[in-house]
C-alpha cells in the first residue's frame, strides 16, 4: 500500500495513493479517511479541520495556530494500514429513479446504437460505488458504469439541470443535488433529497465509500415520494 | 423574550452572518467557509470581550444601515470602515474602527463603505441570536446553509441580539493595517506542470485582481501560464488559498467559500500569513507573488500570531 505524502502550502497535506481511478485504490483512500475521521472525533489528533477523499487522494487541512505540517505527517506515517477496517461504516442504498425524466436518452441511444430500454436495464442493474462527494454539498461521484455506456461530456453544458437529475459521463454516474449548470448526459431523475440543510446529525444522506443501486419508479411514484425530514 | 434587535434599513452589497467556519464536513461537499478576514473577525469579538468564536456580521464594500428598534446594545466594527453612529437623542458621530460604542433604542449605525479594502465586521456584545447549523453560524449562500435560511441579510430583516446590554465600559485596541501588495506563496502540488518561463513570469510579474472576485475565488489577469503537462488533473480536495490555473492560463485563487473538489492544476498556495491581507485587496489592485519555503511560512505565521496576541494584550479601556 503505497502512499506519498506532501505538504499543500502551510496548512494542508496530501496523501496520494496512485494515479489510477479504481475501487481498489479508492478503498485505501476511504480506509484512511474513516480512520482520521474517528481519530479527530475522539480527540486523538488536534487541529485537523477537514479531510477530503477523492478518487486517489486524501487531502487534509489543518489550523496552523494549533498544529503544523510535521505533526500531521508524523501522525500519518504512524498509521498501520493493516489494522484499518475497510467495512467500517459503509452503507448500501437503494435510490429510486424515474427514467421518464431523462433528457438525453434518445441522443444516447442513437449515438451508442443501444435501445433505450437496454440502457435503462444496464444502468439499473449496476451496483455503484461512491468514490467521492463534493464540489457542491451532497454531490456524489459514482462508478463504474458498463463500458457499453461510456460517453463524453456534452459539448455545450446546459445552463440549468433540474435538482435530482442523474447523469453519466465515461465510467461515472452522478446525481445533481441542486438545480445547477451541468455537462453530463441526463438519463433520469431521483426524488431523493441528497442534502438536508435542516438535519444536523446527517446533513448528507450518502458517504464516500457507500454503494448504491438505482430502482426504477413511475412518474406517479416520483410525484408521491416523501423525503424523511 | 427581552432581547434587543435591529431592523435592516439597507442591507448592503454582500452582508452575511459568519464565524470561524464549519469544519469536518468537506467530505460531504460542505466547505468550511467563515469570515474572509479571520484576524478582523477575531478582534471584533475581543473588543467586546465576547467568545472568540462568536458569530458576527460580515459586509463587503458597502455595509448595512441598521436601526436598533428595541433595547440597548454595544457594538464594535473592525477592518478599515467608514461609518456613522446616528444617535436618536445626541449628535451623529463619525465612527472609529477597533473600539466599542453603546447604542440606545432608536440609534442607527450607517456603514457607508470599506476603505481601500473589501471586508468589514460588525459584532455586538454577547453575540447575535442565531441558530447554529453543525456548530457554526456561517452563511454558505450557495448551499443555503446557515442562519437566515442560508441567505444574505436583506432589507427589512430583523437582527436579534442575545442579551440586552447593561455594561457601560468601552474598550479599544491599537492595530496597524498592512498595505503591502506582495503576497507570499508556497509552490503548489502541480508547480512543475508549468513551463520554466511561466514559473518565472508567475513570480516576477504583477497580476491584476479582476472584478470576477467574490467569497469563492479571485480571478487574476496577467502573464498567461503555460501548462506543459496536462491542463486537467483528477479531481482532488481543495484547500483555501490554492492558486489554480485553467486552460486559458489565467490564475484563480480559491478563497474561503471554494468548491470542495476541483480538477485544475495548482501552481501555488497562498501562505497563511498573507491570506487575510490578500482577501482585503480590491479588484484592479496589482499584486506580486513571492515564493517562500515551508519553514519560513511557518515562522512568518507564528510571528503574525504573536503580533495579534500583543494587540489583544494591549486592549485599553476608554474613559
Amino acid at each position: 500500500m503505497l502512499m506519498k505524502l506532501n505538504n499543500i502550502g502551510d496548512s494542508g497535506v496530501v496523501c496520494d495513493f496512485g494515479d489510477e481511478v479504481n475501487q481498489l485504490i479508492n478503498d485505501n483512500v476511504i480506509k484512511l479517511f474513516q480512520y482520521i475521521k474517528k481519530e479527530v472525533a475522539i480527540g486523538h489528533i488536534q487541529g485537523i479541520l477537514n479531510f477530503t477523499p477523492s478518487y486517489n487522494k486524501l487531502i487534509i487541512s489543518f489550523d496552523p495556530t494549533i498544529t503544523n505540517t510535521k505533526n500531521i505527517l508524523d501522525f500519518l506515517n504512524s498509521v498501520d494500514f493493516s489494522k484499518l477496517n475497510s467495512a467500517l461504516d459503509r452503507k448500501e442504498w437503494t435510490v429510486p429513479i424515474c427514467y421518464d425524466f431523462e433528457i438525453d436518452l434518445t441522443y444516447i441511444s442513437k449515438k451508442l446504437k443501444i435501445d433505450r430500454n437496454d440502457i435503462i436495464k444496464i444502468h439499473s442493474k449496476t451496483t455503484f460505488y461512491i468514490y467521492m462527494i463534493g464540489f457542491v454539498p451532497g454531490h456524489p461521484f459514482m462508478g463504474d458504469l458498463d463500458p457499453k455506456l461510456y460517453l463524453n461530456r456534452l459539448e455545450t453544458p446546459r445552463v440549468k439541470v433540474p435538482a435530482g437529475s442523474v447523469g453519466i459521463v465515461e465510467k461515472f454516474c452522478n446525481i445533481y443535488p441542486y438545480e445547477s449548470p451541468g455537462g453530463w448526459n441526463i438519463i433520469g431523475r431521483t426524488p431523493i433529497k441528497l442534502f438536508n440543510n435542516k438535519n444536523e446529525s446527517q446533513p448528507c444522506l450518502l458517504s464516500p465509500g457507500d454503494k448504491i443501486k438505482f430502482k426504477s419508479i413511475s412518474k406517479e411514484e416520483f410525484n408521491n415520494f416523501k423525503n424523511e425530514q | 423574550m427581552n432581547s434587543s434587535f435591529f431592523k435592516v434599513l439597507r442591507a448592503g452589497v454582500n452582508t452575511t452572518y459568519q464565524d470561524k467556519g464549519r469544519f469536518g464536513l468537506q467530505h460531504f461537499g460542505i466547505v468550511a467557509g467563515g469570515c474572509m478576514d479571520q484576524e478582523s473577525f477575531l478582534l471584533s469579538n475581543i473588543i467586546l470581550n465576547n467568545k472568540k468564536t462568536e458569530g458576527v456580521i460580515e459586509f463587503a464594500l458597502q455595509g448595512p444601515l441598521l436601526r436598533l428598534v428595541k433595547g440597548k446594545t454595544k457594538i464594535a466594527i473592525t477592518g478599515n470602515v467608514i461609518f456613522k453612529i446616528i444617535h436618536l437623542n445626541a449628535k451623529t458621530i463619525d465612527g472609529q474602527c477597533n473600539r466599542s460604542y453603546d447604542l440606545e433604542e432608536g440609534d442607527m449605525i450607517d456603514i457607508l463603505a470599506t476603505k481601500e479594502s473589501v471586508y468589514g465586521y460588525l459584532s455586538v456584545k454577547g453575540g447575535f441570536n442565531l441558530q447554529p447549523f453543525c456548530n457554526s453560524v456561517s452563511t454558505l449562500a450557495k448551499g443555503q446553509i446557515g442562519p437566515n435560511e442560508g441567505k444574505k441579510i436583506s432589507n427589512e430583516d430583523s437582527i436579534f441580539v442575545k442579551n440586552n446590554n447593561i455594561d457601560k465600559k468601552n474598550f479599544s485596541i491599537s492595530r496597524i493595517l498592512e498595505s503591502s501588495n506582495l503576497i507570499r506563496i508556497l509552490k503548489g502540488p502541480q508547480y512543475k506542470y508549468f513551463s520554466k518561463d511561466s514559473q518565472k513570469k508567475f513570480l516576477s510579474q504583477n497580476y491584476n485582481i479582476t472584478n470576477l472576485t467574490d467569497r469563492m475565488g479571485m480571478r487574476l489577469e496577467g502573464a498567461a501560464l503555460k501548462n506543459v503537462v496536462s491542463s486537467n488533473i483528477r479531481s482532488e480536495g481543495i484547500t483555501k488559498g490554492a492558486i489554480q490555473v485553467p486552460a486559458d492560463g489565467q490564475p484563480i485563487i480559491l478563497l474561503t467559500d471554494h468548491p470542495t473538489i476541483g480538477g485544475y492544476p495548482k501552481i501555488a498556495n497562498v501562505a497563511s500569513v498573507d491570506y487575510d491581507l490578500l482577501v482585503q485587496k480590491k479588484p484592479r489592485t496589482s499584486i506580486l507573488f513571492k515564493c517562500i519555503e515551508l519553514k519560513e511560512a511557518e515562522q512568518l505565521y507564528n510571528e503574525k500570531q504573536n503580533k495579534i496576541s500583543k494587540i489583544i494584550k494591549n486592549i485599553k479601556e476608554i474613559n
